[in-house]
């Protein structure tokens, strides 16, 4: 049988579902207006204009790529026009379906979400083949992000529904942008200030170690619209009963117990990485340092936190992600970042909205994601 | 020390049941907290139903999760899936970076309010980490033992029975320790999806600034967690400890 060697399973799974979500998903949903019935559209309807006949011309080649067992690079090449086609495509199907009637709406279907994850992982598989060096991880994932932000910038795009809600929000977007940030990267700040120190107590004090990691997980385990909930008590007797703490901007409901919160999860990650890290550093090399004569605190800073630096980075990553990901839920308790897009959208059950927040929390969190591999891969690979 | 964690647990495991059976016991407090015209206590459901639909949520969903990441893990560690694995790693790391609000919203316009989206983002939070520990505790099978399995005769589907599986059972358990945890917490969001649920008592408190409902539907949650955690943990142990894998002196 040596036609069936050719065939990839996987790639063959993923084209039959994908076809099956192609024929029984819409692929964008039409509305007259904002409250109107929507009309299911799937890509069938459009194969008589140009961008819908593309799509399938791109889809077929995909398709192919998939099924059968070809270089990983070629997969690759495919896997990445079918990404950057889909939207391109539903951009000019959204702009020909409004026809410049700015009530319409187009909403992304459930086939271009099919399409696109199974192109994604297509090409996440054939970028586990290749084994990329890290300058050139980045350089994909540079230049995706370039293509994206042009397609977000040009304005092709803008006539999608999601698009529709982000041009009448834009500038409380791009506040609760920075909001999403501020909080995110604030609590890893503060969790770095409190959580090395510990750390690195807990690895010379083994009696400590096991209470303070032990509470920390414990803390974890709480789920976190009851610990904002729990922080709120404290915080709103603090604010209403010293005077110095309300004129601190320190209040029971919004971004504060959003913030504490936010560093009490970070803390586990921080702590209980820095203390593997530091435990991980080979006796003999801590023996030599002391022999050149450097002292305690040398030792510490000049030969036990750099060789722990991967192991503590790791930990910054999982930090990070977690935290992009929590800061949704302080949008339920007023503190902003775009889980009050997501919130808002639930109330009004206007998934567009929901998608104005959700969409690039997960861009966020994946970026962080990759940028901290490739610091950790490139400490792991400079390690002396 | 042992007694005294003992204690420590039955007094947590106490104050969870009188606060979700007996929460007139605590009305003063949470009188206490609130304007004095606000409820002190949820009025609108009683909390053992409310406690019963959320554990119930989280264990029909992990249930499903477990079965079905367990039954991947197996078929992605066999050498006829082997080719599946390095992308499902993949997989389950990019997954984590979807916040579970996101899902459970998304879920919505497919399958509308209620207890089908909370169900969905449920069983898909609980696949990552179980899939995660299953895969690695099936690879971390010694290599001496599985040539022993085989050099008595053993076929591959009595080895998976007889030798794998029960040698990666306690991180395959910690695995569905994690998906519980993760799943308390999110089935509380699920209240904001209309899933029943005990996040319904603090979302209620957020939204009518009721101090006493915040606490007392955020102490029910977090206490059951934290005490759901410890359960699963001593479990885990108690099968690390038969197995004679560590000698954990606790």
């Amino acid at each position: 049988m040596v036609f069936s060697n050719r065939i990839d399973r996987l790639g063959t799974a993923l084209t039959v579902l994908g076809a099956g979500a192609i024929f029984w998903m819409p692929l964008v949903v039409h509305k007259a207006n904002r409250i109107a019935a929507g009309q299911n559209r799937s890509l069938a309807w459009f194969l008589e204009s140009g961008p819908g006949l593309a799509l399938l011309i791109v889809l077929l080649i995909a398709a192919s790529a998939a099924t059968f067992k070809i270089a990983p690079r070629f997969r690759f090449a495919a896997a990445s026009l079918l990404i950057l086609s889909l939207p391109l495509t539903l951009g000019m199907i959204a702009t020909q379906l409004v026809q410049g009637s700015p009530a319409a709406r187009v909403s992304i279907g459930g086939s271009f979400w099919v399409l696109l994850t199974f192109a994604l992982l297509m090409m996440a598989d054939a970028l586990v083949r290749v084994k990329l060096t890290i300058a050139r991880r980045l350089m994909v994932f540079g230049g995706f992000s370039v293509c994206f932000i042009a397609f977000f910038a040009s304005g092709w795009l803008n006539d999608l529904s999601v698009m529709r809600e982000f041009a009448g929000r834009s500038d409380q977007f791009w506040r609760e942008a920075a909001q999403h940030v501020r909080l995110s990267l604030g609590s890893l700040a503060i969790a770095l200030v409190l959580g090395l120190p510990l750390g690195v107590f807990c690895a010379l004090v083994p009696r400590v170690r096991a209470a303070v990691l032990q509470t920390l997980s414990l803390i974890q385990t709480i789920p976190s619209i009851a610990l904002f909930g729990l922080l709120m008590l404290p915080l709103t007797y603090l604010a209403t009963h010293v005077p110095l703490a309300a004129e601190l901007g320190i209040r029971g409901i919004g971004a504060t117990p959003a913030l504490i919160a936010l560093v009490l999860y970070a803390l586990l990650p921080v702590v209980a990485n820095t203390v593997v890290g530091l435990e991980g550093v080979t006796p003999t090399v801590r023996d030599a340092a002391f022999g050149m004569g450097l002292s305690a605190r040398q030792v510490l800073f000049k030969v036990d936190l750099p060789l722990a630096l991967p192991v503590i980075l790791t930990g910054i990553r999982i930090v990070l992600v977690q935290s992009i990901g929590m800061v949704t839920i302080a949008g339920l308790i007023g503190g902003g970042g775009f889980g009050a897009f997501v919130f808002q959208g639930i109330n009004q059950t206007a998934t567009d909205l929901v998608l104005l927040g959700a969409i690039p929390t997960v861009v966020l969190a994946f970026t962080a994601a990759v940028l901290l591999d490739a610091i950790v891969d490139i400490t792991r690979s400079s390690a002396p | 020390m042992k007694g005294g964690a003992l204690l420590f647990r039955a007094v947590l495991a106490g104050c969870l049941g009188v606060l979700i059976l007996a929460p007139e016991l605590f009305i003063g407090l949470f009188r206490w907290l609130n304007r004095p015209d606000a409820p002190p206590i949820y009025p609108y459901d009683s909390l053992l139903w409310l406690t019963v639909s959320h554990l119930g949520l989280v264990l029909i969903a992990t249930s499903a999760g477990a079965i079905v990441a367990i039954a991947a893990a197996i078929f992605v560690t066999r050498p006829s899936g082997a080719e599946f694995l390095p992308l499902s790693r993949v997989l389950t790391n990019t997954g984590q970076t979807f916040p579970p609000v996101a899902v459970l919203a998304l879920a919505v316009p497919a399958v509308g309010f209620g207890v089908a989206p909370t169900l969905i983002a449920l069983f898909l939070y609980g696949l990552l980490p179980i899939f995660e520990n299953s895969v690695a505790g099936l690879q971390r099978v010694p290599e001496q033992i599985t040539e022993a399995a085989d050099g008595m005769g053993m076929t591959a589907g009595q080895r998976l029975r007889k030798v794998d599986l029960p040698l990666a059972l306690p991180l395959i358990v910690e695995g569905i320790k994690i998906a519980m945890v993760i799943n308390i917490g999110t089935a509380t969001i699920g209240s904001t999806v209309a899933a029943k649920g005990l996040g319904e008592v603090i979302i209620a408190g957020l939204l009518s600034d009721n101090m006493a409902f915040i606490l007392h539907g955020g102490l029910i949650v977090g206490l059951m967690a934290v005490l759901f955690y410890d359960l699963m943990g001593y479990f885990e142990n108690f099968l690390k400890r038969r197995l004679g894998l560590t000698g954990s002196g606790d």
